[in-house]
């Protein structure tokens, strides 16, 4: 126990001491929590546009009224005639035109039939698609607010709701994801690079050639990685929920019992690394490509896995950050609990597993 | 200790896979010895060393280190040796006291021995007002005595040393030399590997290793009387030219 001690204690100086690679362990997951949350989203908010209104009725002053007053526009500019739209967009302000045709309330009210168009910068797709979208909503909800006071035969109304995350907020998936992120580049990379650099230094051999048994050194390296991500996991939760106003619906001891299971998952990982490789360089290497660009590729997190080919999707259940990704988010923003997430559990037990005896067995081999 | 012998191998080997890097080499080693462990680069010389260390197991042969069995009894062994490889083996960013208080506190001393032996060693070296500074501050020489200091920090019966003067200045050599007779005085038996040998002169025995075997084993005059050799490099000359492995 008190080699055990020594060590530890050994290895928090040396994480202690440089205080670059600890700022960036510690400061990372906050720095990304705020880009994702604030900067990357693909929410639209405050979308510039421009209103060409040839008509200037009391139906097209409402429906310009609603627009304004959503808070994903704000009308830029009032044009006059189709020549300006061009130049409105190639001055790179506007972002989407909506069109008002003359005699819009007019054709409304005697032919039941009225048109408005919608003109978007496509130059990135996927906003041209959020803002017509949102732009038809709007102009969709004044039609219903209308018709609802005369009768028509037939409607169908369809009606959405979109539940566990009403607002459609980005954060609901990303804080998962950047949890796998944060916790796989803490516990995969720096393990492998701890124990690399000791092989590398030649204090390995020091260690192996003294009465401390390898198992020990190989847990006390892990401990202190353990416990920062155990920080790391808290301080997402707390940006999280303080910040980005994510809710923690379900059970927290449950979330937290499977992010260290997470973490130790990355643990083995960053071990078995370090026992086939034996330079710094190597290690990260391999800790970037095995790990860190399948967690943000195949976990679900970035792109959708259901989208993929099929040999994607096989690959992507064997990636840990999958399986953490999906507990996580049915635990934290569904709120269910452990019956929802069992097997998925059990698939990453089995990779923990997995993944330390094989370690462990390439350690011993070393050793012979 | 058995008859005051140190470390015993007979007919030790050790094979990776076609090629033998040590080939049945048998030597004894007495308590309180200087043993030069000489040869060529790529001769065996680390292979038969890691195996008496307990980091390699011999592919047949046997051995004892401080009486106990390479093969069952390693846990014993690894408590009663000390290892200093021939790379720089402290940590940089620690400072002296903290790297001392590591490495006892891993072979399990208690609080009180690393206090006062802590206090002896730094007066001994003259490093008390550097106690609490990173090593990466001390100038090599330095940091190979207090490499050596540590390696027998917790009076072992046997150290080795894996040509712990690489790299340093003659001076330092000279006076690292006088903490290894220091240390044989006290009854630690030395196992020293080397390039230098001007340094083999100063063991009371050496073996010379070449291809795996060991040709020659005596004291350097002995030695130097039967290849009727000046100098130990004469007498290593003559024998590294029948080798037939290269160098790496």
């Amino acid at each position: 126990m008190k080699q055990f001690i020594s060590f530890i204690k050994k290895e928090f100086y040396h994480i202690l001491r440089d205080k670059r690679t600890m700022f960036i362990l510690l400061g990372m997951p906050v720095v990304q929590i705020i880009i994702f949350g604030f900067a990357l989203t693909n929410e639209v908010k405050n979308a510039r546009i421009a209103i060409l209104d040839q008509s200037n009725d009391a139906a097209t002053h409402s429906i310009r009224a609603e627009i304004e007053a959503s808070r994903y526009f704000e009308i830029k500019k009032y044009l006059h005639s189709y020549k300006e739209i061009e130049k409105a967009f190639q001055s790179g302000q506007i972002s989407l035109v909506v069109v008002f045709p003359q005699r819009f309330e007019q054709d409304l009210l005697h032919f039941n039939k009225a048109q408005v168009q919608l003109i978007a910068d496509a130059s990135d797709p996927n906003v041209a698609t959020t803002l017509t979208n949102y732009a038809s909503a709007i102009i969709n909800d004044y039609q219903n607010r209308i018709t609802n006071n005369r009768k028509l035969p037939y409607t169908i109304n369809t009606e959405m709701r979109m539940l566990y995350n009403p607002q459609l907020k980005g954060a609901y998936s990303f804080v998962p994801g950047v949890m796998a992120m944060v916790l796989m580049l803490v516990c995969t990379m720096m393990t492998a690079i701890t124990i690399v650099r000791e092989k590398e230094t030649g204090t390995m051999e020091i260690m192996l050639v003294s009465p401390i048994k390898p198992l020990k050194i190989v847990v006390a390296k892990a401990v202190p990685y353990l416990l920062l991500s155990i920080i790391n996991i808290t301080s997402i939760l707390l940006l999280s929920v303080f910040v980005l106003d994510v809710p923690i619906r379900g059970n927290l001891a449950l979330l937290v019992f499977e992010s260290i299971l997470f973490t130790l998952t990355c643990l083995a990982f960053g071990l078995l690394i370090s026992s086939s490789t034996a330079s710094q360089q190597i290690a990260m290497f391999i800790s970037l490509v095995g790990m860190f660009l399948p967690t943000v590729m195949l976990s679900g997190f970035m792109f959708p896995i259901e989208n993929m080919p099929v040999p994607l999707r096989v690959v992507s259940n064997i990636v840990p950050a999958k399986w953490f990704y999906y507990i996580i988010k049915e635990v934290m923003i569904k709120g269910l609990g452990f019956a929802a997430v069992w097997k998925e559990t059990l698939v990453l037990v089995g990779m923990l597993a997995f993944l330390l005896a094989l370690s462990i067995k390439k350690f011993k081999i070393r050793l012979a | 200790m058995n008859n005051g012998i140190a470390i015993r191998a007979e007919q030790l080997t050790k094979r990776f896979g076609e090629f033998t890097a040590v080939d049945g080499i048998s030597f004894e080693v007495k308590k309180g010895e200087i043993f030069g462990f000489l040869g060529a680069n790529g001769a065996g010389k680390t292979t038969a060393m890691r195996m008496l260390c307990g980091l390699s197991l011999p592919t047949s042969g046997k051995a004892t280190v401080a009486g106990f069995d390479v093969y069952k009894e390693n846990e014993q062994i690894k408590r009663n040796i000390g290892y200093m490889s021939q790379k720089f083996s402290l940590y940089e960013d620690l400072t002296i006291k903290e790297n001392i208080r590591f490495y006892a506190g891993i072979y399990g001393k208690s609080d009180s021995f690393i206090k006062t032996k802590t206090a002896m060693l730094l007066q001994h070296l003259h490093l008390e007002g550097e106690a609490n500074k990173l090593v990466k501050s001390l100038p090599l020489g330095w940091k190979q005595k207090l490499a050596f200091s540590v390696a027998i920090f917790h009076e072992p019966e046997i150290v080795f040393l894996d040509e712990p003067t690489g790299g340093v200045d003659p001076v330092t050599r000279r006076e690292f030399w006088s903490m290894i007779y220091k240390a044989a005085e006290s009854g630690i038996t030395v196992f020293v590997t080397t390039h230098y040998m001007d340094e083999a002169e100063y063991c009371n025995r050496v073996s010379i290793m070449v291809d795996g075997r060991i040709d020659a084993l005596d004291t350097p005059e002995q030695l130097k009387k039967t290849f009727g050799a000046q100098s130990m490099d004469e007498v290593f000359l003559k024998l590294a030219r029948k080798a037939v492995r290269s160098a790496d």
